[in-house]
């Protein structure tokens, strides 16, 4: 019997925090811990920085959300459901909820920057058709009309940083995840992405965004998770605080 | 540049580059493991073929040694002999060597200069025998002496024991070392498609990450390492039957060797490689998806 795809997780309705962390400890292999006790809830909607020093556990937390790594001990509820609880066959439709930036870019080097960005709209069974000309006007917004057609490897890192923004942008995820997503680009750019992040939360997508620059910070006015140590220390203005 | 690319022509790439020079290495240590593979079965049912040819000569047929007996001399008492035979029930055929191939056969022993014709020398009689109801040597032995010839029948069975178990020897040893080729190569094969599986690392965990099903994603990588296998496996199998038709064409029926008779039909054993080839770098790539897979769930 074939799983219900999306169905199952993009229609559904809850009641609550759309991610809680409750004790969260998280460890690589035998290794010491990187997160330790984390515990918060993030509403629906909601926009928060993650910051830390590096090594603090910022992109260890991120991929704990995006489903990447598990935790050691501890629950992670996202969307209203635990997900260690969730079946493996499920776990993807839950990720196609779910944007990322990653720091690295990750992109696939043979694909155009069309082709990556269009890509989770394939992988969630799109008709080219129905989404050719939203991939086009976002790779135009985030200021690459002229390099639709490149490839990675002839992009600079701001332009890669701005495809892997539009990938993760493209199919309006409940969440966004952003890690260092600002690192690679001029001052100009970084607050066209920010506003581009605040536009989208304004349409509903929670928007959690790890990053050390600090006057990005002070100047979006946003709430703030500080990690220090593996710890969350700081859990900023009115969204429901459980952490010290 | 911008008006080279149309976002409404636009179609979707494959997921998966069509060609990778890291495919390269994959492609030829495939080529090369289905040649050899080949090779050794076509060489091992030519062999095949050889052996049973050896046994079968030698069941179906039968020497008499016809010694003059009185007066009748050794060439009438050869030829009586033939004729007793030849209406024997389970024999084909029965002829009487002249006596020029009797001393032809002595040639060697004796040399060209003896005087042969001094010498009391035997007659040969060469029996066929019917494959489907052979006469034995005891039924031949008793239609001689009821002719009154004085006549000694060799079936061969001295030797056929150890022909057979030659024979027998041979097919298995041409069998084993088949199946020892083909499994290293499934083994390599396998080997070379985990391999180059790990290169695409990257490619699985940002389609994992993007939402996609771990038996997309697995199916995207058996299709496109049974492909490469399978083009490969095309070039070695071609290349081996190319080696067995040239064998074929330069000896005749007896291919290069009368040891190793090779058959237009033993090139057939070529075709299934490609499928085979594809077979097994299907399952190792599935095998190697769903372990990185695994890995990042």
């Amino acid at each position: 019997m074939s799983r219900n795809p999306d169905a199952a997780f993009a229609g559904e309705t809850f009641a609550g925090p759309i991610l809680r962390f409750d004790g969260v400890g998280m460890r690589y292999g035998r290794a010491a811990e990187v997160l330790k006790d984390v515990s918060f809830d993030l509403a629906p909607g909601s926009f928060h920085f993650l910051t830390g020093a590096s090594g603090a556990g910022k992109s260890s937390l991120l991929k704990l959300i995006y489903l990447a790594e598990r935790p050691s001990r501890g629950t992670i509820e996202l969307f209203g459901r635990d997900v260690e609880a969730v079946h493996p066959a499920d776990r993807p439709f839950l990720r196609r909820r779910i944007g990322v930036v990653f720091q690295e870019f990750k992109l696939l080097d043979h694909l155009s920057a069309f082709d990556n960005v269009a890509l989770p709209l394939r992988i969630a069974g799109g008709k080219p058709d129905t989404y050719r000309n939203d991939v086009a006007e976002l790779l135009a917004w985030v200021g690459l009309k002229d390099r639709m057609h490149a490839l990675p490897p002839t992009l600079s890192g701001g332009e890669k940083q701005r495809v892997a923004i539009a990938r993760a942008v493209v199919n309006r995820p409940d969440v966004l995840l952003a890690d260092e997503p600002t690192g690679n680009v001029d001052d100009a750019h970084a607050l066209r992405i920010l506003k581009l992040f605040v536009e989208l939360n304004r349409l509903g997508t929670t928007v959690l965004i790890a990053s050390h620059d600090e006057d990005l910070v002070a100047r979006s006015g946003q709430p703030v998770l500080h990690l220090d140590k593996g710890r969350l220390r700081t859990f900023g203005r009115g969204v429901g605080e459980r952490a010290e | 540049m911008s008006e080279i690319f149309d976002p409404l022509r636009w179609k979707p790439a494959p997921l998966l580059p069509r060609r990778d020079p890291r495919d390269g290495s994959l492609v030829f240590v495939v080529a090369v493991l289905c040649f050899l593979a080949c090779l050794t079965a076509i060489g091992a049912l030519a062999a095949d073929r050889a052996t049973r040819g050896w046994t079968s000569q030698l069941t179906g047929s039968a020497t008499v040694v016809v010694r003059a007996n009185g007066a009748e001399s050794p060439d009438a008492a050869a030829g009586r002999a033939a004729e007793t035979l030849a209406g024997v029930k389970g024999v084909s055929e029965a002829r009487a060597l002249e006596k020029a191939r009797a001393e032809a056969l002595l040639e060697p022993w004796l040399g060209r200069e003896a005087l042969l014709d001094d010498l009391p020398i035997p007659r040969l009689v060469a029996v066929d025998l019917d494959p489907k109801a052979p006469a034995t040597a005891a039924t031949l032995d008793r239609a001689l002496k009821a002719a009154g010839l004085d006549a000694t029948v060799d079936d061969h069975s001295l030797w056929i024991a150890d022909i057979e178990r030659a024979a027998g020897i041979a097919r298995w040893a041409g069998l084993g070392v088949f199946l020892l080729i083909a499994s290293a190569a499934a083994a390599v094969i396998g080997f070379a498609t985990r391999a180059a599986m790990a290169a695409h690392r990257e490619t699985i965990e940002v389609l994992h990450l993007s939402g996609a099903q771990a038996k997309f994603v697995v199916s995207l990588f058996q299709t496109r390492f049974a492909k490469v296998a399978a083009a490969a496996g095309l070039f070695g199998a071609g290349g081996a039957a190319i080696i067995g038709a040239a064998a074929r064409l330069a000896g005749g029926g007896q291919g290069l060797t009368p040891v190793l008779p090779v058959a237009w039909i033993d090139l057939l054993a070529v075709a299934p490689t490609p499928l085979l080839a594809a077979l097994v770098a299907a399952l190792a790539a599935r095998m190697a998806a769903r372990g990185l897979i695994g890995e990042m769930a």
